[in-house]
C-alpha cells in the first residue's frame, strides 16, 4: 500500500542502429520492479544482459522503448531528478580535479554551506580511505581507488536512491569485503535506497535484502530472492550457513543463462 | 618548477649551443656571400634592433600577428567546439577542414587580396587563416574524445550545457586543445610573415623581402635569427605550459 520509492512497469529497450543497417538490439525487459524505501536491492547477471542498460533507463539518461518508470510516484523523463545519486561501472573521475576537489564537485552546486560542505567532504574521504590522498589528481590513483573517489562524490550529496554499477569492479576481494561493510555502515545511517548492480554472487549475497537476478540478453528478471539478513548484518554473514544457501541459489539461475552468455547454446538446467 | 622542466630547458641550452657551433661552421664553409657568423650577427642585431625603422616594422608585425592569432584562437575554438559537439556536423564538416588543411594557404592569398586589398587585414586574415585549421580541428577531436561517462555524470548531476562546456568538456579535452593552439600558434605566425612578405610595405616579412632584393645578407641572416629565436622561446613556453597541464592528466 506505500508507494514504492521507485517503481518499473513493463519496461523494455531496444537500440536502433544508428545507421539503420542490421537487426535492432533488444538490450532488455520487459521488466517489472518495485524497490522499496530503504531496502538493498542488487542485481546479478551475466555480462551483457542489459544491466547498465537498466541503470541508465533508471536515472533518465535514455527514455526506455516501452514501459514507465517513476521516482518517488513522479515519472522520469529525460533528466535525472534531484535524490538520485549514481556511480557508474566507468571510471568518472575528474582528471583535472584533486581528490579532494572531485568529490567535492556535485555538492558545491547544491544550496549548502561551505562548512557543512567541507566536513562532508572530510568524512566521506576518511570513511573511503582517501585521507592521505586528498591533494593528488586521480592519475596518481589506482582504478580501484579512482572508483572510491566517485562513491564518494556521490555519496556526499546524499541521495535518497543510491545506484551503483559494478563499483567494486577494480578491487581485490579483500578490500571489496570492506568497502561492502562501509556501504552497509552507511546505507544504516542514512536510511537511503540502494540498488547495486554486480557480477559478484557473494557481494550481492552478503549485502542485499533482495537479489534480482538477469537473465541473458535481453534481461529479465527471471528470480527475486529474499535473504532474510538482519539490518545491522556485516561481511561476517559470511560464515553463516544461510549465506552459502543464498549463493547457491543465485548460482542455480544464473548458471544456464550465463552459459548461453558465453555461447553455449546447448546448454542444460 | 618541476624537474623535468629544468631537465627541458637544460636540453635546450645544448641545443642552442649545438646550432651555434653548426653556424659557425657553416660560416666557415659558405663565407660571406650568403651568410654572417653568429658573433657578426649578434653585433649587427644589438646596433640594428634600436633603429626607429626596425620598431616601426616590429610594431607592425606584432600588431597583425596578434590580430591574426586571436581570430585564429577564437574562430579556431568556437568552430572546434561546435563540431565536436554537433556529432552530425562534425562527420560533415571534418573532411573539409582536413581538406582545407592540406590545401596550401598561398594559393588563397590572391583571393585574400582582392578582398582585403593591401595592408593589415590582408596579412591578419592570411595569418589567421594558417591558424584558424589546426586549432578547430584538434578542438574538434579533443571534444569529441571526452569520455561519455563524463558527460553522463554532468547529465546526471544536473550540470546545464554551458556548465557541462565550461567544467567538464573544457578541462577535460584542454591538454589536447593545448597541442592545437601550440601548431595554431607557429602557423599564424608564419602565415603573417607570408602575408607581409608577398604584399605589403611595411613588417618584418616585408623588411625581409626587401632585403633579399637588395640582397643585404646582414637583415637577412639578422631577421632569420630573431624570428627563429622568438618561434623557439614562445614554443618552449608554450611546450612547458602544456606540460603542466598535462601533467595532471
Ligand atoms: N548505446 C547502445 N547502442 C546499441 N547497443 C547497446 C547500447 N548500449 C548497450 N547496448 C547493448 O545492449 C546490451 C546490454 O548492454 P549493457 O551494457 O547494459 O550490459 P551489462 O549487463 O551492463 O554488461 P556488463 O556486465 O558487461 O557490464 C549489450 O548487448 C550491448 O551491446
Ligand atoms: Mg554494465
Amino acid at each position: 500500500m506505500t508507494q514504492p520509492h521507485i517503481r518499473l512497469t513493463d519496461v523494455e529497450m531496444t537500440f536502433s542502429r544508428p545507421d539503420g543497417a542490421g537487426e535492432d538490439i533488444h538490450a532488455l525487459g520487459p521488466i517489472q520492479l518495485d524497490l522499496r524505501h530503504g531496502e538493498f536491492f542488487a542485481v546479478v547477471g551475466p555480462s551483457g544482459c542489459g544491466k547498465s542498460t537498466l541503470l541508465e533507463l533508471m536515472i533518465g539518461l535514455s527514455t526506455p522503448t516501452k514501459g514507465s518508470i517513476t521516482f518517488e510516484g513522479k515519472p522520469i523523463n529525460g533528466s535525472c531528478p534531484d535524490g538520485i545519486g549514481v556511480v557508474f561501472q566507468e571510471d568518472a573521475s575528474f582528471a583535472w580535479l584533486t581528490v579532494r576537489d572531485n568529490i567535492a564537485f556535485g555538492l558545491r552546486r547544491m544550496a549548502l554551506d561551505r562548512r557543512e560542505q567541507d566536513e562532508r567532504v572530510e568524512k566521506a574521504l576518511a570513511m573511503m580511505g582517501l585521507g592521505e590522498f586528498a591533494d593528488v589528481y586521480p592519475s596518481q590513483l589506482s582504478g580501484g581507488m579512482r572508483q572510491r573517489v566517485c562513491i564518494a562524490r556521490t555519496l556526499v550529496t546524499e541521495p535518497r536512491l543510491i545506484l551503483l554499477d559494478e563499483p567494486f569492479g577494480a578491487l581485490d576481494q579483500q578490500t571489496r569485503l570492506l568497502m561492502g561493510d562501509e556501504i552497509l555502515s552507511l546505507w544504516r545511517k542514512t536510511g537511503a535506497t540502494i540498488f547495486l548492480i554486480t557480477h559478484a554472487l557473494d557481494e550481492a549475497a552478503m549485502l542485499a535484502d533482495r537479489i534480482g537476478v538477469m537473465s541473458s540478453r535481453p534481461g529479465q528478471l527471471i528470480d527475486i530472492v529474499e535473504t532474510n539478513w538482519p539490518r545491522d548484518r556485516d561481511s561476517r554473514i559470511v560464515e553463516e550457513d544461510a549465506f552459502g544457501a543464498v549463493t547457491a541459489r543465485l548460482w542455480r539461475s544464473l548458471r544456464v543463462e550465463s552459459m548461453k552468455a558465453i555461447g553455449k547454446k546447448d546448454a542444460r538446467p | 618548477m618541476s624537474g623535468s622542466g629544468r631537465r627541458l630547458i637544460e636540453n635546450m641550452g645544448w641545443l642552442t649551443l649545438a646550432i651555434l657551433v653548426i653556424w659557425q661552421g657553416l660560416y666557415v664553409v659558405i663565407g660571406d656571400i650568403a651568410l654572417r657568423s653568429p658573433m657578426a650577427t649578434l653585433k649587427f642585431t644589438a646596433s640594428f634592433v634600436t633603429t626607429a625603422q626596425f620598431v616601426t616594422h616590429l610594431t607592425e608585425t606584432g600588431k597583425a600577428f596578434l590580430m591574426a592569432l586571436t581570430i585564429a584562437v577564437v574562430s579556431g575554438l568556437a568552430i572546434g567546439f561546435w563540431l565536436g559537439i554537433k556529432r552530425f556536423a562534425s562527420d560533415v564538416f571534418e573532411p573539409f577542414l582536413i581538406a582545407v588543411y592540406s590545401v596550401p594557404k598561398i594559393t588563397l592569398y590572391p583571393i585574400l587580396l582582392l578582398i582585403f586589398g593591401l595592408g593589415l587585414s590582408a596579412k591578419v586574415a592570411f595569418g589567421a587563416i594558417h591558424g584558424i585549421v589546426p586549432i578547430a580541428l584538434f578542438t574538434l577531436n579533443a571534444v569529441r574524445n571526452v569520455k561519455p561517462v563524463l558527460l553522463k555524470t554532468a547529465r546526471v548531476m544536473g550540470l546545464s550545457t554551458t556548465a557541462t562546456i565550461q567544467q567538464v568538456i573544457f578541462p577535460s579535452a584542454l591538454p589536447e586543445i593545448f597541442a592545437g593552439l601550440r601548431i595554431g600558434f607557429s602557423l599564424t605566425l608564419i602565415g603573417t610573415l607570408l602575408g607581409e612578405m608577398f604584399a605589403s610595405q611595411r613588417g618584418l616579412g616585408f623588411l625581409l623581402m626587401n632585403a633579399i632584393g637588395l640582397h643585404n645578407v646582414d637583415v637577412i641572416v639578422m631577421l632569420t635569427f630573431l624570428l627563429t629565436g622568438f618561434a623557439g622561446i614562445a614554443g618552449i613556453a608554450l611546450l612547458l605550459i602544456n606540460r603542466r597541464i598535462t601533467a595532471q592528466i
